[in-house]
């Protein structure tokens, strides 16, 4: 018995060593991947290369509520401007604090943190947003969450509107450090991906599949499911604050329109395309469909040059994918399966 | 004939086999807490009832029931016996009544509390995790006896390592106990009918019950099948003096397994008493039957 648990915990612990070493090869890899882009690529590149970083974040973490919980959340943009305020009202130079925002409370006025705990505090007030949305709404059954995650969105907009001693209203917040760069996008992304997969592959993430499955049998069978969706609805939410931080931090001005319907909107297409309860799909997803567009714009240019002007096209190829994967592949490209990196064991 | 009692001998031998080494034997968790109050019953209800506007689906329905007992409860279609389940499990909230399950209040609870308590049920129709295999099915219940905080989780910390290989070892066990070791890794949708039905009772004694709700566990088997699983349900009783309930429409089985039975009837309990007695008993052939006296007269 105890020489039967010895081998059990010798093959697990010698698992898990193999498995960080492999895990710390790959991050190599990915520093190295990294550093390539940096030097040979201009900014244009770069941008597109952080952008499609965040969306890796986006994408992989709604799929913990949305493909593994079974819920329904399109909290995407209200969660990514609470993140990206927060954090930009944090790491903003006392001096632009003092000169833009005469109203602010003094204790903030007279602070600025650095980037990552900046990013931190920004996920964290998200996730703190999630809760307040998520203890009453995750207690019902069904699909509310889709409408109070909606609602959510207009309040955060009304609030980021009209707050002005804080917000600025409707002017924005401009002139916020360009601190986010490829290396914090693919970090964090990086950091995300990790998080998801181990919460998935733990009991956490099977109660969350039991409830997705069959409810009442897992209630039956000792699911906590108010607790359960909500670990999953505000995991998620962090991530979004963090990828909001990274965006505001990318593109330096953000106003309340910044976080539109139009961004949940994508993140949901790239999620249904990747496949719905597949990590690997949402990071193939989030790639395929950021750099779609990106090159479709470039389609559009080079027509409107050649004098057939067709812009809007990358929009509408884009909605005709995702209706297309409706109704072709309903389960996504992946369809619910995951890509192993070589080398990696089970968890 | 040959086959069924290799079948039956499979189930004692596995049941045998795996009863000195594995997570089966804390089933019998209860006893040594039951022990101090096993003059008081485990469960005890009073007053039970539950209306669906206005439909009495169950009406001052009492029970008590001893440690170590397996009821039986039997009753037309509609008498209410689903309902009751529901109720004792926390599914559906109670209209009136109190149930006390080994001397806690549970009217009011969620259902996955009371599952934690102790109080383990299978469904009338098979509820499963179709996409998950046998193997994870089973993990399911099983990993609320171990827990790992989010931060263990997310860190692989050899504790966290350690409970999810008891986990799967504690799974492998129980797929051995209902015949399904070679079906560890099918995903639960692709097994034949019967071996969902196992599953499920595995399924509901990985929760290391105290008390167990079998709601009609036979109902679509062929009788090799439904006999097996009798036996199997035996031998827990007998051998983890595991306190049932079983609800059943095949009265072979339950005439043969209960030593007491309840009749329920449009949501009243209309009979309660030893097989034989129900059997004789007047209001339990007409509630069958119709009334006997209308055919009689006519």
């Amino acid at each position: 018995m105890s020489r039967a648990m010895e081998g059990v915990r010798r093959v697990n612990i010698n698992g898990a060593t193999r498995n960080l070493l492999v895990g710390c090869a790959y991050v190599a890899l990915l520093a190295t991947l990294l550093w390539l882009a940096q030097s040979t690529l201009n900014n244009y590149y770069l941008r597109i290369l952080a952008v499609i970083g965040i969306n890796i974040i986006l994408t992989v973490s709604l799929n913990l509520t949305n493909g593994f919980a079974g819920d329904f959340s399109l909290g995407i943009a209200a969660f990514m401007s609470i993140g990206a305020y927060t954090a930009a009202l944090l790491s903003l130079p006392v001096a632009m604090k003092t000169a833009s925002f005469p109203g602010l409370p003094a204790w903030l006025q007279t602070t600025s943190i650095p980037f990552l705990p900046a990013t931190i505090v920004g996920g964290a007030m998200a996730a703190a947003a999630a809760v307040v949305v998520g203890v009453p709404v995750l207690r019902l059954r069904g699909h509310y969450l889709a409408v109070a995650t909606l609602g959510l969105m207009v309040i955060v907009r009304v609030i980021a509107n009209n707050w002005q001693d804080v917000t600025r209203g409707a002017r924005g917040i401009n002139g916020i450090p360009p601190l986010s760069n490829i290396w914090w996008a693919f970090g964090w992304a990086a950091l995300t991906i990790y998080v998801v997969w181990m919460v998935v592959h733990s009991p956490y993430g099977r109660a969350m599949i039991a409830i997705r499955e069959d409810w009442l049998a897992a209630q039956a069978r000792g699911v906590n499911v108010l607790r359960t969706r909500l670990l999953a609805f505000v995991l998620s939410a962090f991530f979004a604050g963090v990828a909001g931080s990274l965006y505001a931090h990318l593109i330096t001005a953000i106003t309340p329109s910044s976080f539109s319907f139009v961004i949940t909107f994508n993140i949901v297409v790239m999620l249904v395309v990747g496949g719905m309860g597949s990590i690997t799909g949402s990071v193939i997803g989030a790639v395929l469909l950021t750099l779609l567009p990106e090159g479709l714009r470039q389609v559009e240019t080079a027509l409107a040059a050649g004098g057939t002007p067709l812009y809007g096209l990358s929009q509408i190829v884009i909605a005709l994918l995702a209706a297309l994967v409706m109704i072709f592949r309903r389960q996504g490209l992946l369809g619910g399966r995951e890509i192993r990196l070589p080398g990696m064991t089970e968890r | 004939m040959g086959k069924f009692t290799e079948r039956v001998n499979f189930f004692i031998a596995s049941v045998v086999r795996i009863i000195p080494t594995s997570c089966l034997n804390r089933l019998t968790r209860s006893e040594t807490h039951d022990m101090t109050d096993s003059s008081t019953s485990l469960l005890n209800v009073e007053r039970l009832g539950k209306s669906f506007r206005g439909l009495q689906a169950l009406e001052a329905y009492d029970l008590s029931l001893r440690q170590g007992e397996l009821l039986g409860v039997i009753g037309p279609n509609g008498a209410g016996k689903t309902t009751l389940f529901n109720l004792l499990t926390g599914v559906t909230p109670a209209t009136t009544g109190v149930i006390r399950f080994a001397g806690v209040d549970i009217s009011g609870r969620r259902p996955d509390e009371i599952a934690r308590l102790g109080v383990a049920r299978t469904f009338q129709k098979v509820r499963l995790f179709p996409a998950l295999t046998a193997l994870e099915n089973l993990r399911i219940p099983l990993q609320m006896h171990e827990s790992a905080a989010l931060w263990q989780v997310v860190l692989r910390t050899s504790h966290f390592l350690r409970s999810e290989a008891t986990l799967t070892q504690n799974a492998r066990d129980l797929l051995a106990l209902v015949d399904l070791a070679d079906a560890a890794h099918k995903p639960a949708a692709q097994l034949s009918y019967g071996q969902q039905r196992r599953l499920e009772l595995a399924c509901a004694l990985a929760l290391q019950p105290r008390l167990l709700l079998l709601d009609e566990p036979a109902a679509g088997m062929n009788p090799t099948e439904a006999d097996a699983l009798m036996h199997l349900i035996l031998r827990l009783h007998r051998e983890f003096n595991l306190t049932t309930i079983l609800i059943e429409h095949n009265m072979r089985l339950i005439m043969n397994m209960c030593s007491r039975i309840q009749v329920l009837n449009y949501g009243r309990l209309i009979a309660e008493g030893a097989p034989d007695e129900i059997r004789r008993n007047p209001l339990v052939v007409e509630a069958y039957l119709g009334q006997v006296e209308n055919h009689g007269a006519g």
